[in-house]
This record gives C-alpha cells, sequence and structure tokens, in this order.
C-alpha cells in the first residue's frame, strides 16, 4: 500500500513533534520563567505547602469567610480524591431541579446558623421579600470547578460583621482586609472583581501570604 | 446585563475581527507555499519531514488520492490513541497510578480526539496519565485540527481550480498546517498561559494543609467515629501546552474534569480573554484566507459577514438570558460559574465554544437557564457553520452556500454558479449529503436514547431538562463539538459507543462529499461572469445565506427543542 509508509512515518514524527518535544520545550521554559505558577501556584507556610491561591478551600466556622457552595465529592473542594478516583466537579442541576431549590435553602439556613452562633442579628429582610434576596447570588450557588477559590465583593461584605463578632475585631479592621485581598477588574476592564477567600482567612487568622505574581 | 460585561463582549469582537486579515493573509501564503517570515526558520525542517517520511511534496492528487490519504492517517491516529490509553499503566509519566482505561471509553476517547469532537466521557486528572495526555491526546489536538484545514483548503483549491484533476498534496498540506500555523500560535500562548498560572509541571500531584478541616461522616455506618479530612490534593501535568492548542484548534477536551472553569487550566480573566479568542481565530481568519486564494476577498468577507450576523444577536440572547436569571433564585445565574469570569465571560465562551466547534467550557451549561441553554445547543444543531471548527466550519459553510445559490438558481430559473463554477446535481447531492447527515445523527441517536433505558437511564435531572440532556449530548458529537450537558452519566457503555459512532460519522462522512466537491469543482473550467451572474459577495446574498442556515436549523430541530429546554422555560414560570 503506497500511502501507508508515508501516513505511518508522518504520523511518528508529527508525534514525537507535538507530543513529545513541544510539551517538553514549554515546561522546561515555564519552569525557568514562571516556577511558581507552573507548578500550581503553591503557598508556601513554614516550609510547608499550605494551600494554592488558585484553589478555594472549605470553610464552615462563622470565623472565617466562607467560598462558593461546591458540588465535588467526597467533601467540598476535593481537587482529586485516589480513592473514589474523583476531582473537579460542578453540580451540573438544572433550574428546573428541585435539588437545585433545596441546596439554595440550605445554604440560606447554613448561613442564618453561623450569625447565630457568632451572635450576629441580621436586619430582616422586608416583608413579602424572600430571605435569599438580601444574599449576594455567589454565596448561595455552587461554583463551575467546585474550586473556585473567589467571591464577590459583595458576597464578602455581607459575611464582614459576622467574621468580626466572631473574633472580637471591628468591622472596619476587618472591611480593611477585605479591601486588601480584592482583586480588581484584570487590566482596568477584564472579568469582575474578586476577593480570595483563603488569603483573606489566612491574613485574618494572623498569616502572612505571600502575594502571587500573578494577583 | 451591565456596562462592563457588553463592553467586554465588544472588545472581544473587536479583537477578534482585527486578527482576520493579518492571520489570513499568513495563512493564505502558507498554503500557497510562499514566503512567510517563519518559512527561514522551519522550511529545513520541513524538508527534512518529507525526505524522512518518502513524501514527494510536488506530487498533486486528485480527489480520491487525497480522501484516502487523510483516512488512513486518521485511522493510523485511532488505533494509536486508543492503544495508548489501554497500557498507559505500565507506560512512564503515571505519577498517579492511574490504571488502564476502560476498552468502551478508550474507544469513545479516540474517535472523540481523532475526529477534532473532544467530546470528554472521562475526568482528566481522575483517568489520564500525563503521557496519555500528552503523546495521546496532544498529539490529536494538533493533527485533528491541521487535518480540518487541509480539506477545506482542498475544497477552495478546487473553487479556485480549473480544468485539473489535482486538489492538493494532502501530507504537505497537514505538514504546513501544523509547523506554520498550531505550532507556533501554540507556543505563544501555552507560555503566556502558564504566567497567568496555568500548570506546566511534570511533578506528582501536591498535597496541601486544608486550613480548617473537614470531617466527613462515614456513608452508611452510623455510630462510626467521623474520618478528618486535614489536606488537599492538587493535580498538576503538562497542561498549559495542551490547553493552547485545545483552544486554537477548536478541539476543547480538558485537561482537567472541568475543563477551562479549572482555576488551574484557566486561572484569570486574562487567561480566559486569550482562550476565547483562541477559540475563533483560526476559524474567523480562514475566512480571509477563503478570499484571497479565490481571488476575490470580498468573497470572504461576505461569508464571515453572514456568521457574525448569526452570532451576535445569539450572543446578546445567552448574556440576556443568563443575566436574567429565573424565578429560582433572585438575580443573575451564577450556578455553575466561576466569580472571576462572572455572567458576560460565561455567556461569551458558551456561545463561541458551541459556534465553533471546539465544545470546551468555563461554566457548567447543563446550569444554564432553559432559554440560555438552548442557544448554545441550537448553535452546534445548525452545522458548526458560525465560524466553525478550523477548517470544518468554513467547508460546512461552504455546504450551505452550495445549496444557498441552488435554491437562488430555482429561484430565477438560472443554473446557480458559485465563482464561475457551475453547481450542478453531482454537488447539490454532495452538499444535501453534508448538510444532512449531522441532523440525522442528532435525532436517531436522540430518539434511540430515549427509548432505550440504558439511554434514559443516565439523566441526572429530572422532567424537560433530563431530554435536553441527551439532545445536547447528541447534538454535541453529531456535529463533533464535544461540549455537554455534563451531568448526564455518558461514561457507560451504550453511551461512549452510541455517541463514538455518531462522531466517527459527523466528521469522515462529511469530509468525503466535501473532498468529492472539491475534486467535481476542480476539474470544471470557470464560465464567464454575465449579467445573469448571481453576485455572492452582497448583503444580499449574505442575507440569503443566513436564512438558508437558520430554516433548516429551525425545521429540523424546533420539535425536539420544543420538548426540551422551551417546555423548561413554560414549567418553570408556570409555578
Amino acid at each position: 500500500m503506497k500511502l501507508l509508509r508515508p501516513a505511518i512515518s508522518l504520523f511518528v514524527v508529527l508525534s514525537i513533534l507535538t507530543g513529545v518535544a513541544y510539551p517538553l520545550v514549554i515546561t522546561g521554559i515555564a519552569q525557568l520563567a514562571f516556577p511558581h505558577q507552573a507548578n500550581g501556584s503553591i503557598i508556601i507556610r513554614a516550609g510547608t505547602s499550605a494551600g494554592s491561591t488558585l484553589i478555594g478551600q472549605p470553610f464552615s466556622d462563622p470565623k472565617y469567610f466562607w467560598g462558593r457552595l461546591s458540588a465535588t465529592s467526597p467533601v467540598p473542594y476535593t481537587a482529586f480524591n485516589a480513592e473514589a478516583l474523583t476531582g473537579s466537579s460542578g453540580s451540573n442541576l438544572a433550574q428546573s431541579n428541585p435539588a437545585f431549590r433545596a441546596n439554595i435553602d440550605a445554604r440560606i439556613d447554613a448561613l442564618a446558623a453561623a450569625d447565630k452562633a457568632a451572635g450576629f442579628e441580621r436586619p430582616r429582610s422586608p416583608a413579602g421579600k424572600p430571605a435569599s434576596s438580601a444574599i449576594p447570588v455567589d454565596l448561595l450557588t455552587s461554583s463551575a470547578s467546585g474550586l473556585d477559590p473567589h467571591i464577590s465583593p459583595e458576597a464578602a461584605a455581607y459575611q464582614v460583621p459576622r467574621v468580626a463578632l466572631a473574633r472580637g475585631l471591628r468591622e472596619s479592621v476587618v472591611l480593611e482586609q477585605v479591601r486588601l485581598h480584592t482583586t480588581p477588574r484584570q487590566l482596568g476592564f477584564l472579568g469582575e472583581p474578586v476577593v480570595n477567600v483563603l488569603a483573606l482567612n489566612m491574613a485574618l487568622d494572623g498569616l502572612s501570604v505571600p502575594k502571587a505574581p500573578t494577583e | 446585563m451591565n456596562l462592563y460585561g457588553i463592553f467586554q463582549l465588544i472588545v472581544y469582537l473587536a479583537v477578534l475581527v482585527a486578527f482576520v486579515k493579518p492571520l489570513g493573509w499568513y495563512m493564505a501564503r502558507v498554503y500557497r507555499a510562499q514566503p512567510c517570515g517563519l518559512d527561514r526558520l522551519l522550511a529545513p525542517a520541513e524538508r527534512a519531514i518529507y525526505r524522512l517520511c518518502g513524501i514527494e511534496p510536488g506530487e498533486m492528487m486528485g480527489w480520491k488520492v487525497y480522501a484516502a490519504s487523510l483516512l488512513i492517517f486518521s485511522a493510523v491516529g485511532l488505533l494509536a490513541v486508543y492503544g495508548l490509553q489501554r497500557v498507559q499503566a505500565i507506560l512512564p509519566l503515571n505519577p498517579a497510578a492511574l490504571a488502564a482505561v476502560t476498552p468502551d471509553s478508550s474507544f469513545n476517547t479516540a474517535i472523540s480526539f481523532v475526529s477534532n469532537t473532544n467530546w470528554q466521557g472521562y475526568g482528566g486528572e481522575t483517568t489520564m496519565s500525563y503521557l496519555s495526555q500528552m503523546l495521546g491526546l496532544g498529539v490529536q489536538n494538533f493533527v485533528s485540527a491541521a487535518t480540518g484545514m487541509a480539506v477545506l483548503v482542498a475544497l477552495v483549491r478546487g473553487l479556485a481550480g480549473s480544468g485539473t484533476k489535482a486538489i492538493g498534496n494532502f501530507w504537505v498540506d497537514l505538514t504546513r498546517s501544523t509547523l506554520y500555523i498550531l505550532l507556533p500560535l501554540s507556543i505563544v500562548l501555552a507560555l503566556v498561559l502558564v504566567s497567568q498560572g496555568v500548570v506546566q509541571s511534570f511533578r506528582p500531584y501536591q498535597t496541601v494543609a486544608l486550613m480548617q478541616p473537614v470531617s466527613v461522616e462515614q456513608a452508611g455506618k452510623e455510630g462510626e467515629p467521623s474520618t478528618r479530612i486535614v489536606s488537599q490534593v492538587l493535580p498538576l501535568g503538562p497542561a498549559a501546552s495542551q490547553i493552547a492548542i485545545k483552544q486554537l484548534g477548536t478541539n476543547g477536551g480538558g485537561f482537567f474534569n472541568v475543563n477551562s472553569a479549572h482555576p488551574f487550566e484557566n486561572p484569570t480573566p486574562l487567561s480566559n480573554f486569550l482562550q476565547v479568542l483562541a477559540i475563533l481565530l483560526i476559524p474567523a481568519a480562514l475566512c480571509w484566507t477563503f478570499g484571497e486564494m479565490v481571488h476575490d476577498r470580498r468573497q470572504g468577507w461576505a461569508v464571515l459577514a453572514a456568521m457574525l450576523v448569526i452570532f451576535v444577536p445569539l450572543l446578546a440572547a445567552t448574556y440576556w438570558f443568563e443575566a436574567a436569571g429565573t424565578s429560582v433564585l433572585a438575580g443573575p445565574n451564577m450556578e455553575g460559574k466561576e466569580t472571576r469570569f462572572g455572567i458576560a465571560n460565561s455567556a461569551l465562551w458558551a456561545t463561541a465554544t458551541t459556534a465553533a466547534s471546539n465544545g470546551s467550557v468555563n461554566s457548567m451549561h447543563d446550569s444554564y437557564t432553559p432559554l440560555g441553554g438552548l442557544i448554545p445547543m441550537w448553535l452546534m444543531q445548525i452545522g458548526e457553520v458560525v465560524f466553525g471548527g478550523v477548517g470544518s466550519g468554513l467547508y460546512g459553510m461552504l455546504m450551505f452556500v452550495i445549496v444557498a445559490v441552488f435554491v437562488a438558481g430555482l429561484m430565477v430559473g438560472r443554473t446557480p454558479e458559485y465563482l464561475g463554477k457551475k453547481i450542478e446535481p453531482f454537488e447539490m447531492k454532495m452538499a444535501a449529503i453534508a448538510v444532512l447527515i449531522p441532523c440525522g445523527l442528532v435525532l436517531l441517536g436522540t430518539a434511540a436514547a430515549v427509548l432505550l433505558p440504558q439511554g434514559s437511564s443516565g439523566t441526572s435531572n429530572p422532567g424537560p431538562h433530563g431530554f435536553s440532556q441527551i439532545l445536547y449530548a447528541f447534538s454535541s458529537a453529531s456535529n463533533n463539538n464535544g461540549s455537554a450537558f455534563a451531568g448526564l452519566s455518558a461514561n457507560t457503555p451504550f453511551y461512549n459507543f452510541s455517541l463514538g459512532v455518531c462522531m466517527f460519522l459527523a466528521r469522515f462522512w462529511l469530509i468525503v462529499p466535501v473532498l468529492a466537491i472539491a475534486g467535481s469543482l476542480a476539474a470544471k473550467k470557470p464560465v464567464p461572469t454575465t449579467s445573469g451572474t448571481l453576485p455572492t459577495h452582497t448583503p444580499v446574498f449574505v442575507a440569503m445565506l443566513v436564512c438558508v442556515v437558520i430554516i433548516v436549523g429551525a425545521l429540523t430541530f424546533v420539535p425536539a427543542l420544543a420538548l426540551g429546554p422551551v417546555a423548561e422555560q413554560l414549567l418553570l414560570h408556570s409555578h
């Protein structure tokens, strides 16, 4: 077969070029020029890996800011689980799925319980308005990846009184930390303003977080 | 909708259109083997490849030899990707010690990547070793894209040629597409992506501490002490190099399970902007290449205009529906979306990825509002011709052009012509096959899945949305897109097999008639333009073309869409 030789040999040559040489060259340059980013933007604290600036972590304590809901299993914010072979995942719930509504209600209850545990009395929403209308939507919904490290500045502001009370700090102190960990739109117009939840909580615990070059 | 969002969409469209001419010009020079700048660097490598593989670059092929070469090359790729997955457990570069991929999943994934669909029945970080990713899937990201570009160039040569049987040399078109276009663009994009935080590493998965450990109750074991989870395992890998070509080659297969929603795959708004730009970059620029190669640049602009006329309103509509949300949640629909991208960038990506046959996602389409999810689904169903895949989008659109000139010819009672070539029964038959095969596969595949318990049991959402999940899957596979309503449990023997067959037929049963048209047109002598010739670069013709695309898509799919997203929307509003 006259066409078989060029087919097989060209496949082998292009495989070596695009499947071996190309990724190796990119890895080499990346490891030299951007070692921090290329290896997962890991936060090193006291010699140990304390998380990644890009990957969110689960929080349920009233004294911490909470991130988005996460649909990963077996626990929220599982980036990889070797036994269950699970990783990043969205909820994939449809708007019409009763489970979607149930998740929102459970989250509203959990936020209210955290307020109560911290001793914070939230002003009641005006009569006739659903309780959810006061809570920023990103606090009530699952992220696409289940690993979203961010919340909106509004979602952070909503939690400031609770966190301040739980920690015995003045609200202005906590607000200042939120401001410090808010990243504006990139280049002034791209994306949305965001607050990095893990970095904010670390700062609140009095830990220093190295500022990532990308942030 | 807000001004920031609208502004970002306008900037996106402006940058995209600004690249059309320079990149289109460059690609035209590459395909005509004219000096293009990079040839000074790469020509020796190119010659070495031909010598090594016994390829005679000057040898021109007729359409049958061209098609045979393409099919044999794709078959070699299929076997290689299938085999590599089956033996990955005993090969190096597998730090997470992942097992061999199952036969049905390997079959599906091999077809998926060779056909430029990149449907993912599997989760990347939990299934594929670093070696399978780069040497199996990464290679196909390049060569399946280059194959689509080769077919397009062959068709364009057929339109431009005069009385010759030859439509080019497949090996040369494949090599030049890879070497001169895809590889240089990928290198640049990959490095910028790493600077933003996309991982590119051969280190094993990293374990990091959790700030607040999590307790999990043992399921079904009441009274047992709960397990404390104190750490998080972060998957790594050579991701940036693969993500660059995943976008540029309209492949779309993610390195990680959630694709470009994963913060390691798409960490910042800038990485997001560049990736979504890369989705439409080559398909849009190829319109200019086409105009240049048929010696009438207005023809390329006309086709691009038709694509934009369909794309822009659908983009605005997706943004509108997602920003409005539904009555379930007071506010915009942030379910399945990342905070850093927000509504505007998620809607932009969803529209672009389904207009092109890319299929990567930065938000979960399954959680879109019913009508917001209808638009990506319909963009796939109209045949992936609004930009479409690299090469395949434009050759698909040119099939619709042939149908449009035929319809116009019927209206005025003249033999239809396109670019001076008479469109006769043979071309019409082939164009009709190319237009109808994906439609048939979508509807028949969906019907089969709904009727069989193995199909209907895969849905994860109740009611009409469950039907939408199945319809979306077959729309995606049968148009070589690859995106999903990801709640569908598609990694089962039934879906792996049925969707695999759809992807295979949609790719190769289209390429053969397209190449047949290329061969038949190449052999025809151009007829001189007269006052009776229908001009195909005017707004009237653009409108005609848009109508043909929409009418075919609407007539075929409105009934099915009514059962899925439309019914879901009505139900949501009835409460």
